[in-house]
C-alpha cells in the first residue's frame, strides 16, 4: 500500500513547527500504524532526513505511551491506541495527517512527542489510597459486591494516554481525573479519602491549565480503554458534596 | 571467587522468620540520612520506591518512560499467584513453593523461592488495600482462576489486565510518596552506567532523554529494577524500550550475571507476518483449553486453505506425542514442538512460521456462543491484528520470547556481589530457575519490592553510617565522561545502516541459534557471527541528529550496542550448560522421546559470569544449588 | 480555615492592631494561589473558582432559565383559549407591580450570570487548547454541543428583539395603545397585539429561526446540566439525552405553533 503523509515536524518546544509531506511506500496491509512510521523512518534515515520522533513502548495497547492524532482523531479511527490501528483500515493512496496530541497542558517536546507529566501531578494530588505496605488487613475481610468491583474496574482501566484531553475541544482532562476518582471512590478502601481526593485532584487539574468540560463527549468517543463519560457525572456529584462539606467545615 | 548466598540457617520454613527476627535495623532518624537510588518503576521498582520512602529513606527513582505508570509490568495479562487457599482446595505456602521449584526445573534457590511463597499472601492484602479491583464473586469475596501447571486455583486476576492494575497500585503508592516529598522521580531518564566507589555501588549516570543532558547521581545504595532482556531477540512480547543496558553496565562494573541463557518462550503468540514487524503479541494460554493444535502432514498442503485439508491429512502433533496432556502440554514443550514441525517445512502462514489452533471441534461441541463467551475478546484481538475470523478459520500461532529468568546474581538479601547494588524483579535471577510458571512474575516483582527489600536493605545500610560519598569524586566525573564519549562515538560513526537493521540481524541470530532449541554447533556459529556484527555496528551505524534533545535512534543505538555484547554472553552460557532444563533446551541432551534431559550431578548450579575486561572472555563462577527440602525429579507429561 | 479564624477574632471582641495585621496576611493568602492548607481562601471561593464550580453555576442558572422558558410557554398557550384568557393572564402579571420587577431583575441577573460564566469558561477553554488541529474531526461530539456559543448568542439577540417587540413595543409603538374590555375593566389588549405582531411574515421568520436556535441550545443544554450536576449515570445517560431532545423539540413546536397559527389564519 502507499500513503501520502503530512506529519507535524517541530525541532523543539520553542521552535516553529509545520506539516511536512512524506510518502509511505510498500506498506504491508498487516502493518500497524506505528510500524508504518518505522518503515517511513528507515527510508528517511537512508535519505539523510532525521527520523520522525514519536512515542511508543508496549505496542499492544496498554501502556498509553503512543500519542498521535491521525486525521484529527487522537489514536485514529476505531477504538484502541495508535499501536492497535492497522494500515488495512486506510485506503490505498490515502492522505494521512499526523499531528501530536494538542492541549496547553501537554507541552510539545519534539515532532509528535508531548509531555504528559500533568497527569502524573494530578495523580500525586490525590490519586491514591494512603496505605502503608504491611498495614493491610486480610484481602477478604471487606467483601465488595461484584457489581461495585466491576464498575471500579471499568473506571480503573484508564491507560493515562491523554487522548481524552487531546480530543476535547476545550483540552479538558475531566475523563482522566474522574476515572481515577470513580475507581477509588467506589471501593470501600478508597472511601475514607473521597472528599479530599476529589477536591485536590480537581484543583490540581485546574492548576495544570486543562480546560473545562462542556460535555462534548469527544473524550468518551476516543478513549482506548472505553471509559464511559458517566464517570464525569460521578465526579461532579462527589465534588459538589465535598465542596459543600468543606464549606461548612465538615471535611478537612 | 566464591559466592556467598547468605541463606539463613535453620529449617526452610523458619529461615525468613528467623532472618527477620535478627536482621539489622536502621532507626527512623537515620533512614532520613540515606539516599536510595532506584532504577526502574515497574512492579519491583515502584513498590520498592514507595515502601522504602514510607519507611523514611530518601528515594530517587528513575525510569526511561515518560511516566512511572508505563513500565512494561503493565502488559501482564493473566494474574498473580498467592497461597491464600481461599478456594479451600488444598493450597498452602509449601505447595506454591514446590510448584515454583518444580516449574523452574530445579534450578532455583530453595530459600528464596520459599520466601516468595511466604510473602505471596501479603501481596494480595496490600493490593486490595490500595484499591486494586481484583475480580470478585457475587458474594463479594475474591475470585480465583487456575493457571498453567498448578492443580489448585490460586491465581488472582483483574480481567485480562492484572499487570496493569497491580502496576497502577504501585504507581499510586509511589505518587503518594512523591507528593509527600519522600521520592524524587526522574522520568525519561535512562541509566547509562553504574558508579562504583571503593568497591561499593554509590551512584549512577543517567541521560535525560528530553534534553540529552548526561549527569551523575550519588546515593548510599543502588537498586536495579530494570526488567528482562527479551529484546535481545528483537522480536518479543516485551515493550520496544525494554533493554539490558542497566544490568549489563552493572555487569561491566563487576556484578555477576547469572544464567543469562534461561529464556522463556510463550507458545501462543500471533505469528510474525513480515520483516517490518516490531512486536509480537501474546494471546492468553487459556486458548489451548479448547483449541486443537495441528499442521498438515505433508509439506505440499501448507499453502492450501485449512478447510481444504481433510482430517486424515492433518497432524495433531501434540495429541499424538503427548496423549495424556495433549494440547495442554507445558509452555516449553509445546513451543518446541511447534518449532520442530515448522523446521520440517510443515508450518503454515507467511514464511511457514505458524501452526493452526483450531476451534472447529469446540464450536461443534459447545456452540459458537460458548466459545464467544470464553474467548470473545481474544478472537476480537486476533481479528484486529490479522484480519482473520478465528470462528471460521483456525488461528495461526507461533511461540515468541516472553520472559527472561536469568539476571544479575543476588544473594538472599537481593544484593549483588557489588556491595550496595541490589537487584529486584525480573532483573535478578533468583526465583524462577530455568523456567517461570504463569502468574509468578507479578508475584515476584511485588514480593521483592514490598516485602523483601524493605527488610533486607537495612542489612547493608546499617554498615554505611558516615560513609557518604562525595558526588563530585573522581569515579563520578570519570563515569560521566565515559558515557559522553560513548554517545559521541555512536554519533560519529556516520555509516550507512540503521540501528534497527542491526538489531533485527542480531535478533535473527539469537532466535535461530539461541532460541527455543540450541546446539553446540549453532551456538558456536552465533559466537562467530555476533562479534562480526558488532564490529560492523561500530563501523557502519548511521544515526542522524544531535545528542541534545530527543533522539530515539540514539537511545536505541546505545541499547543495541549492549545487546550486541550481551548476546554473546547468552550464547556462551548456553554453550557451557551441557544439559537441557526448563527454557534451555540443548538438542544434544534429550531423552529418546525428545524430552529435556537434565544433568543434576554436573549442572545443578547457578552459572554466574564475571566480566574480565574488554576483549577478554568472561569467567564462570558457580554457585552450587543445595536442596535440603525437595527431591529432584524428572518432569513428565506423557 | 478562614471562617474559623474570623469567628475566633470577632468573638474575642478585640480586633487589635496585631490581629489586623494577621487578618491582612490571611487576605493575602486568600487571593494567592490555590492551597491545600487551612490558611487558603474560603472553600466557597475555591469552589466558585474551580472548573466544576463555574459549570455548576451555568447549570443552575440554566435550570432557572429553562423553567422560565417552560412557564412562559404555558402562559402563552392561553392564547388558544381566546382573547379574554390571554388578556387576563397579561393583566394578572401586570398587577404584580413591584413583584414583577423583582422577578424581571432576578431573571435578568440569572441570564447575565449564565452568559458571564459561559464566556469565562469559553475564554479559559480557548487558552487550554491554543493550537487547533489542522485536520479536524469532531468525532463523538454533537452539532448542538459544538454550536452552543453561537446558538446562545443568537438566542440572546432574539431575546432582545422579543423584549423590544412585545415588552417595550419599540418595533410597533401602536402596541402600547391597544385596549380591550375584560370583566368590565379596560385592559391592555395583549391578544390583539400578538395577533397583529405575528401577522407580519418577517417577524414570524425571526421567531421561527430564533426559537430554532433556542431549541439547539437546549438540545445540548438540558442533558448537559444533568451531567454537570452529577444527576446521571451510565444507564440513565442515554435516556436523558433522548429526553433532552424530545423536550427541546416539544418546546420548539409549542412556541412556534403560535406565530404559525396566526400567520396561517387559524388564530385570528
Amino acid at each position: 500500500m502507499k500513503f501520502y503523509l503530512e506529519v507535524w515536524r517541530q525541532n523543539g518546544p520553542d521552535r516553529a513547527g509545520k506539516l511536512e509531506q512524506y510518502e509511505a511506500n510498500e506498506i504491508p496491509a498487516e502493518a500497524s500504524f506505528l510500524e508504518m512510521l518505522d518503515i517511513v523512518n528507515e527510508d528517511l534515515a537512508k535519505k539523510g532526513i532525521e527520523p520522525i520522533q514519536f512515542d511508543s513502548d508496549c505496542r499492544e495497547g496498554i501502556c498509553g505511551n503512543c500519542s498521535l492524532t491521525i486525521n484529527g482523531v487522537p489514536h485514529g479511527i476505531g477504538r484502541g491506541t495508535t499501536c492497535q490501528l492497522y494500515m488495512r483500515k486506510f485506503r490505498d493512496g490515502q492522505i494521512i495527517t499526523i499531528e501530536p496530541f494538542r492541549a496547553d497542558a501537554f507541552p510539545l517536546e519534539r515532532d509528535l512527542v508531548v509531555n504528559r507529566a500533568a497527569y502524573d501531578r494530578i495523580m500525586q494530588a490525590g490519586g491514591f489510597v494512603s496505605e502503608r505496605a504491611g498495614s493491610a488487613p486480610d484481602a477478604n475481610s471487606v467483601p465488595i459486591p461484584k457489581v461495585v468491583a466491576d464498575q471500579a474496574m471499568d473506571a480503573a482501566a484508564c491507560i493515562g494516554c491523554g487522548a481524552c484531553a487531546a480530543a476535547c475541544p476545550n483540552g479538558s482532562a475531566m475523563l482522566f481525573v474522574s476515572a481515577k476518582v470513580t475507581h477509588l471512590g467506589l471501593l470501600p478502601q478508597g472511601k475514607p479519602e473521597n472528599d479530599r481526593r476529589v477536591l485536590n485532584m480537581v484543583r490540581q487539574m485546574d492548576a495544570e491549565g486543562f480546560g473545562n468540560c462542556s460535555n462534548y463527549y469527544a473524550c468518551e468517543a476516543v478513549c482506548p480503554a472505553g471509559i464511559p463519560a458517566s464517570v464525569i457525572a460521578h465526579m461532579n456529584r462527589g465534588f459538589a458534596f465535598a465542596s459543600i462539606k468543606e464549606s461548612i467545615g465538615v471535611t478537612v | 571467587m566464591t559466592l556467598d548466598s547468605k541463606i539463613p540457617a535453620g529449617p526452610l520454613d523458619k529461615k525468613w522468620t528467623s532472618y527477620k527476627n535478627t536482621a539489622k535495623l536502621v532507626n527512623p532518624a537515620n533512614k532520613r540520612k540515606f539516599d536510595i537510588i532506584i532504577v526502574g518503576s515497574g512492579l519491583a521498582g515502584a513498590a520498592a520506591a514507595a515502601t522504602l520512602a514510607e519507611q523514611g529513606y530518601k528515594v530517587k527513582c528513575f525510569c526511561y518512560q515518560d511516566s512511572p505508570r508505563r513500565a512494561h509490568s503493565i502488559a501482564a495479562q493473566g494474574g498473580i499467584n498467592a497461597a491464600k487457599n481461599y478456594q479451600n482446595d488444598g493450597d498452602s505456602v509449601y505447595r506454591l513453593f514446590y510448584d515454583t521449584i518444580k516449574g523452574g526445573d530445579f534450578r532455583s534457590r530453595e530459600a528464596n523461592v520459599h520466601r516468595l511463597a511466604e510473602v505471596s499472601n501479603l501481596i494480595i492484602d496490600q493490593c486490595v488495600a490500595q484499591g486494586v479491583p481484583f475480580a470478585r464473586e457475587y458474594g463479594g469475596l475474591l475470585d480465583n482462576r487456575s493457571f498453567g501447571g498448578a492443580q489448585v486455583s490460586r491465581t488472582f486476576y483483574a480481567r485480562g489486565q492484572t499487570g496493569q492494575q497491580l502496576l497502577l497500585g504501585t504507581y499510586s503508592a509511589l505518587s503518594h510518596q512523591i507528593a509527600l516529598g519522600n521520592v524524587e522521580m526522574f522520568p525519561k531518564s535512562e541509566m547509562m552506567d553504574l558508579v562504583v566507589v571503593d568497591g561499593h555501588a554509590k551512584g549512577i549516570v543517567v541521560r535525560d532523554m528530553t534534553n540529552g543532558e548526561i549527569s551523575s547521581h550519588a546515593g548510599d545504595a543502588v537498586l536495579l529494577c530494570t526488567g528482562g532482556y527479551g529484546n535481545v531477540f528483537y522480536l518479543s512480547t516485551n515493550a520496544r524500550g525494554c533493554n539490558v543496558t542497566a544490568t549489563y553496565r552493572a555487569f561491566k562494573r563487576g556484578a555477576l550475571f547469572a544464567n543469562p541463557c534461561y529464556t522463556q518462550i510463550h507458545p501462543t503468540c500471533i505469528p510474525v507476518s513480515g520483516d517490518y514487524q516490531s512486536k509480537l503479541t501474546l494471546m492468553s494460554e487459556s486458548l489451548r483449553n479448547d483449541g486443537r493444535v495441528w499442521v498438515p502432514k505433508k509439506k505440499e498442503d501448507c499453502a492450501k486453505e485449512p478447510k481444504d485439508i481433510p482430517e486424515d491429512a492433518r497432524d495433531y502433533y501434540l495429541e499424538r506425542k503427548y496423549p495424556s496432556f495433549g494440547n495442554l502440554a507445558p509452555r516449553d514443550i509445546s513451543s518446541r514442538s511447534a518449532k520442530e514441525v515448522c523446521d520440517e517445512g510443515r508450518g503454515v502462514g507467511p514464511g511457514g512460521l505458524g501452526v493452526y489452533l483450531d476451534f472447529a471441534d469446540a464450536i461443534k461441541r459447545l456452540g459458537k456462543h460458548v466459545i464467544e463467551e470464553r474467548y470473545g475478546n481474544l478472537f476480537e484481538m486476533y481479528h484486529n491484528i490479522t484480519d482473520e475470523n478465528a470462528y471460521e478459520r483456525p488461528m495461526r500461532i507461533y511461540p515468541a520470547v516472553h520472559y527472561t529468568m536469568g539476571g544479575l546474581w543476588v544473594d538472599y538479601h537481593l544484593m549483588s556481589n557489588i556491595p550496595g547494588l541490589h537487584v529486584l524483579g525480573e532483573a535478578n535471577f533468583s526465583d524462577h530457575g530455568a523456567n517461570r510458571l504463569g502468574a509468578s512474575a507479578l508475584m515476584q516483582g511485588l514480593a521483592d519490592g514490598y516485602f523483601v527489600i524493605p527488610y533486607t536493605l537495612g542489612e547493608y545500610m546499617a554498615s554505611q553510617f558516615g560513609k557518604k560519598v562525595n558526588p563530585d569524586a573522581r569515579p563520578f566525573v570519570q563515569a560521566v565522561e565515559d558515557v559522553k564519549a560513548r554517545v559521541e562515538k555512536l554519533l560519529a560513526i556516520n555509516g550507512t545502516r540503521t540501528v534497527d537493521s542491526f538489531h533485527r540481524e542480531l535478533g535473527k541470530i539469537m532466535w535461530d541459534k539461541c532460541g527455543m532449541a540450541r546446539d553446540k554447533q549453532g551456538l558456536e556459529e552465533a559466537l562467530r557471527k555476533i562479534p562480526k556484527l558488532r564490529e560492523e555496528f561500530w563501523k557502519n551505524l548511521k544515526i542522524l541528529g544531535s545528542p541534545d534533545g530527543i533522539n530515539m535512534e540514539l537511545e536505541r543505538a546505545g541499547r543495541v550496542a549492549d545487546f550486541l555484547e550481551f548476546g554473546e554472553l547468552m550464547c556462551m552460557d548456553a554453550l557451557s550448560r551441557n544439559e537441557s532444563c526448563g527454557g534451555h533446551f540443548r538438542t544434544e541432551f534429550q531423552t529418546p522421546e525428545g524430552e529435556a534431559l537434565r544433568n543434576d550431578s554436573e549442572y545443578d548450579y547457578v552459572a554466574a559470569w564475571k566480566y574480565e575486561g574488554e576483549g577478554n572472555a568472561p569467567t564462570l563462577v558457580k554457585e552450587p544449588l543445595v536442596y535440603e527440602e525437595v527431591k529432584l525429579s524428572t518432569r513428565s507429561y506423557k | 480555615m478562614t471562617d474559623v479564624f474570623f469567628a475566633k477574632k470577632f468573638t474575642a471582641g478585640c480586633l487589635t492592631e496585631h490581629s489586623l495585621a494577621e487578618l491582612m496576611r490571611t487576605f493575602t493568602v486568600m487571593i494567592s494561589a490555590p492551597s491545600q492548607s487551612r490558611s487558603g481562601p474560603h472553600p466557597i471561593f475555591l469552589w466558585l473558582l474551580s472548573s466544576i464550580g463555574k459549570k455548576t453555576i451555568v447549570a443552575l442558572t440554566g435550570i432557572v432559565l429553562l423553567a422560565f422558558v417552560a412557564g412562559h410557554l404555558a402562559g402563552n398557550f392561553t392564547i388558544y383559549l381566546g382573547r379574554d384568557w390571554l388578556n387576563w393572564y397579561a393583566a394578572h402579571l401586570q398587577s404584580l407591580g413591584p413583584m414583577l420587577w423583582i422577578i424581571r431583575l432576578f431573571l435578568l441577573g440569572v441570564l447575565v450570570t449564565h452568559i458571564f460564566f459561559t464566556m469565562l469558561l469559553w475564554h479559559e477553554n480557548q487558552a487550554a487548547r491554543p493550537k487547533k488541529y489542522i485536520a479536524s474531526d469532531p468525532v463523538g461530539t454533537s452539532v448542538f454541543a459544538r454550536t452552543m456559543r453561537l446558538s446562545g448568542l443568537v438566542v440572546l439577540a432574539f431575546i432582545i428583539f422579543h423584549l423590544a417587540h412585545f415588552t417595550v413595543h419599540l418595533i410597533n409603538p401602536q402596541f402600547s395603545h391597544m385596549e380591550a374590555m375584560l370583566d368590565g375593566h379596560q385592559v391592555h389588549d395583549c391578544y390583539g397585539m400578538v395577533v397583529l405582531g405575528f401577522s407580519s411574515l418577517p417577524v414570524v421568520i425571526i421567531y421561527v429561526v430564533g426559537l430554532f436556535l433556542l431549541t439547539c441550545h437546549l438540545s445540548h443544554g438540558i442533558g448537559s446540566l444533568f451531567q454537570t450536576l452529577g444527576l446521571t449515570n451510565r444507564r440513565l445517560h442515554k435516556m436523558i439525552e433522548l429526553a433532552t431532545r424530545v423536550i427541546a423539540w416539544i418546546l420548539y413546536f409549542g412556541y412556534i405553533s403560535i406565530p404559525l397559527s396566526i400567520i396561517t389564519g387559524i388564530v385570528k
